[in-house]
């Protein structure tokens, strides 16, 4: 028998190789569909799993209730547009929570704030007082709701004090600021948007307006138009000069789904979902929702303040010594989470018909967090997108709509939404130990 | 490793300290101390351009304060430091990068979340009609990477906390030689790596004094020292006791520097 002396042997390329090829965006290794989809179970098998997740989530509400629901009517027209507007202020709350989240701070304060920008706005527009017109209303709120997220910001980023106990503190006060705004003026607390006026029309419509059908199709098929060109020629070039680029199946097929997502939301909407009359289109919360989405998405995707967010998220360490002002950064993150609180909060008004001491803003936060969370959202930071907030809105929405459907009391409602918090974090905690022991065993 | 010297012979036109004059950055009579702890006192260093200076020392003798006082993290008590001839105060990493000083940090500062093209161009994004512009800055870190020759990375649009330890490092330095720069310093490259991966790093550091780069690479590793070095300095104690030519020095000499900050009889 020959001995054969061990050489110094090179730590096992291949174990690395395999180890990162699981890492690595499916993308990047793809050249064909069939390809990139094997890459993509690898990722989802070692617990990467992006979207997935929730997209199974809603695709689980959705089966179980339609099974379940009383004469199957949770898949009716009137019920699906009914649970848009129902999920809508989540999924806006949960969008503005994702900028604090990916910093790895948190905002306990968000339903609050939310619940000030929606009141500033329904009294401003009270004929029987301000008589403010609608926009300047909006414009009143939003800015009110900025100016509460830079102060708390400030507290936060120049006196260094935790999040956590700012924003909790924010929670309170603003809890009373709202409680002092809806005693203003003469309506015993309940400043209403229900009138014939066309200021509180405009407010009242941001939620329950509809869009004419043939509108509605026009703007899909502009939207979709003008996103699949914008990302067939972006694709295109990149391939075309030897850049990281998605196989072109994989580009046709998002553009195939946008397309189909589109259709079947403008001709849901656009059936009559009315038992007397005609109540038909895509109701205006839609765009609404969809152009925050939208407009946040290119903020942290394509410009440098998004780029500075995920790195301080990510190390903020990395980002100090880059020269990132962190301060000011971490700042305007919270800024835009109040001012997009706001938004949520005058749909929420909208959706109410008006403001009353009934809105439960600690339910409202608890809600956007988990929501963002669900949705694919790291409480750790650095990691998610607005679309995660958009997606776990949808779920919270969901189950809230489905449970009240069942004609189940609230008490289940907040336990299954606990449940699902629950397994949603447990696969971020997972996937994120996942991916710790992956780069520790190829140091 | 006597055949260190030999691959140090080729490129390399003249190992032997230049005259302090020529030297890219100086540092004179420099002192910094914390409270009560003189961390440095009236250190002096060369680190002239297209060499590789090994700063070495035990733990706690000021290197890491050294470099960081270079890198415009530290502030200096006493002394000044010379760039290019010019007494110059460094008062930000951003002072230190608008010079063409850049530093590569042992825990390498690169974000995870971010892939290497994000990584390379953090803080210094390229930008078109105010969004940024991925295309160019994906090729120019594209460029960089392969005139380095690291080579492999799968694709430069991975996240970092994909890449192994070695070429994390990589990344890093090529980080830092992007952007024009002309004084790199690499605290403990080495440190953490295996054997293929350190002569990966070892082998870059080499290609950047090649170009012309000034290089100070702080090391307790002897062996990577005598591999890259063309010169070497040593702080105990917070004062530079010696640095000359690495081809004045073998390793009991350089070891009994830095235990004792002097070699006994000879020194």
């Amino acid at each position: 028998m020959a001995r054969v002396e061990a050489p110094e042997l090179p730590p096992d390329p291949t174990a690395a190789t395999k180890v990162a090829e699981l890492e690595v965006p499916p993308e990047i290794v793809a050249q064909t569909l069939g390809e990139y989809l094997r890459a993509w179970a690898a990722r989802v098998r070692a617990g990467d799993s992006g979207v997935l997740p929730v997209i199974a989530g809603l695709a689980v509400i959705t089966v179980v209730f339609q099974a379940i629901s009383p004469h199957h009517v949770f898949l009716s027209a009137l019920n699906l547009v009914n649970l848009f507007q129902q999920s809508a202020v989540f999924m806006v709350l949960a969008m503005a929570e994702g900028f604090v989240l990916l910093l790895g701070e948190i905002d306990l304060s968000v339903g609050y704030v939310a619940a000030v920008g929606g009141v500033i706005g329904v009294q401003l527009v009270q004929p029987a007082t301000t008589r403010w017109p609608w926009w300047a209303a909006v414009v009143a709120a939003l800015l009110a709701c900025a100016l509460i997220g830079a102060a708390q910001g400030t507290l936060i980023t120049r006196l260094k004090l935790p999040s956590f106990v700012v924003t909790l503190a924010g929670f309170l006060i603003f809890n009373g600021v709202v409680l002092i705004l809806l005693l203003l003026g003469p309506f015993s607390g309940y400043p209403s948007l229900l009138g014939d006026d066309s200021n509180r029309q405009v407010l009242y419509h941001l939620m329950w307006g509809t869009i004419d059908p043939l509108a509605g199709w026009i703007g899909m098929i502009v939207i979709v138009a003008g996103l699949g060109l914008a990302l067939w020629l972006r694709d295109t070039r990149r391939r075309r000069s030897g850049l990281v680029a998605p196989p072109l199946g994989l580009t046709l097929l998002k553009i195939v789904l946008m397309a189909i997502v589109g259709l079947t939301v403008v001709a849901i909407c656009n059936i009559n979902r009315a038992n007397i009359g005609t109540v038909a289109g895509v109701p205006w919360v839609i765009p609404i929702v969809l152009a925050v989405l939208g407009a946040w998405t290119v903020l942290l995707q394509r410009t440098r303040f998004g780029r500075y967010v995920y790195a301080i998220g990510g190390n903020p360490e990395a980002a100090r010594r880059a020269g990132i002002k962190l301060a000011s950064i971490r700042t305007w993150a919270f800024v835009i989470c109040s001012f997009t609180a706001g938004i949520g909060g005058l749909l929420y008004a909208s959706y109410l018909g008006g403001m009353s001491n009934n809105v439960n803003g600690g339910q409202l936060v608890l809600y956007a967090v988990a929501a963002a969370v669900i949705g694919g959202t790291s409480l750790f930071g650095g990691r998610g997108k607005v679309m995660h907030g958009a997606l776990g809105g949808l779920v919270i929405g969901g189950i809230y709509n489905g449970m009240y459907l069942l004609g189940l009391d609230v008490q289940w409602q907040f336990i299954v939404t606990g449940l699902v918090l629950l397994s949603a974090v447990t696969i971020d905690a997972l996937s994120r130990r996942g991916a710790t022991t992956g780069s520790v065993a190829h140091v | 490793m006597s055949d260190a010297t030999v691959a140090r012979a080729g490129a390399q036109p003249n190992a032997a300290a230049p005259p302090a004059g020529e030297a890219r950055l100086q540092v004179r009579a420099l002192g910094k101390h914390f409270g009560a702890v003189q961390a440095l006192s009236d250190v002096d260093l060369d680190l002239p351009a297209g060499q590789v200076t090994a700063l070495c020392g035990d733990n706690g003798a000021g290197k890491t304060v050294l470099t960081k006082c270079i890198a415009g993290i530290f502030q200096p008590d006493d002394g000044q430091i010379l760039w290019e001839g010019k007494p110059v105060h460094i008062r930000s990493p951003r002072d230190a990068a608008h010079l063409g000083i850049e530093t590569v940090y042992q825990d390498l500062a690169l974000a995870d979340n971010l892939d290497i093209v994000q990584n390379m161009f953090l803080a210094r994004e390229r930008l078109r009609g105010g969004l940024l512009d991925e295309d160019a800055m994906e090729r120019d870190a594209a460029e960089t990477l392969a005139s380095l020759r690291v080579t492999t990375v799968r694709s430069i649009r991975q996240p970092v906390g994909s890449l192994s330890g070695g070429q994390r490092q990589s990344v890093a330095v090529a980080k830092a030689v992007m952007w024009n720069s002309k004084l790199v310093l690499l605290d403990e490259p080495t440190a953490a790596l295996g054997v293929v991966q350190t002569k990966m790093v070892l082998d870059l550091v080499r290609r950047l004094r090649d170009r012309g780069l000034a290089v100070m690479v702080i090391s307790h590793n002897l062996n990577d020292v005598f591999e890259v070095a063309d010169r070497i300095a040593v702080l105990y104690l917070g004062r530079m006791v010696i640095q000359d030519a690495a081809s004045a020095f073998d390793r009991q000499r350089v070891v009994q520097y830095m235990t004792s900050g002097g070699t006994n009889g000879s020194g």
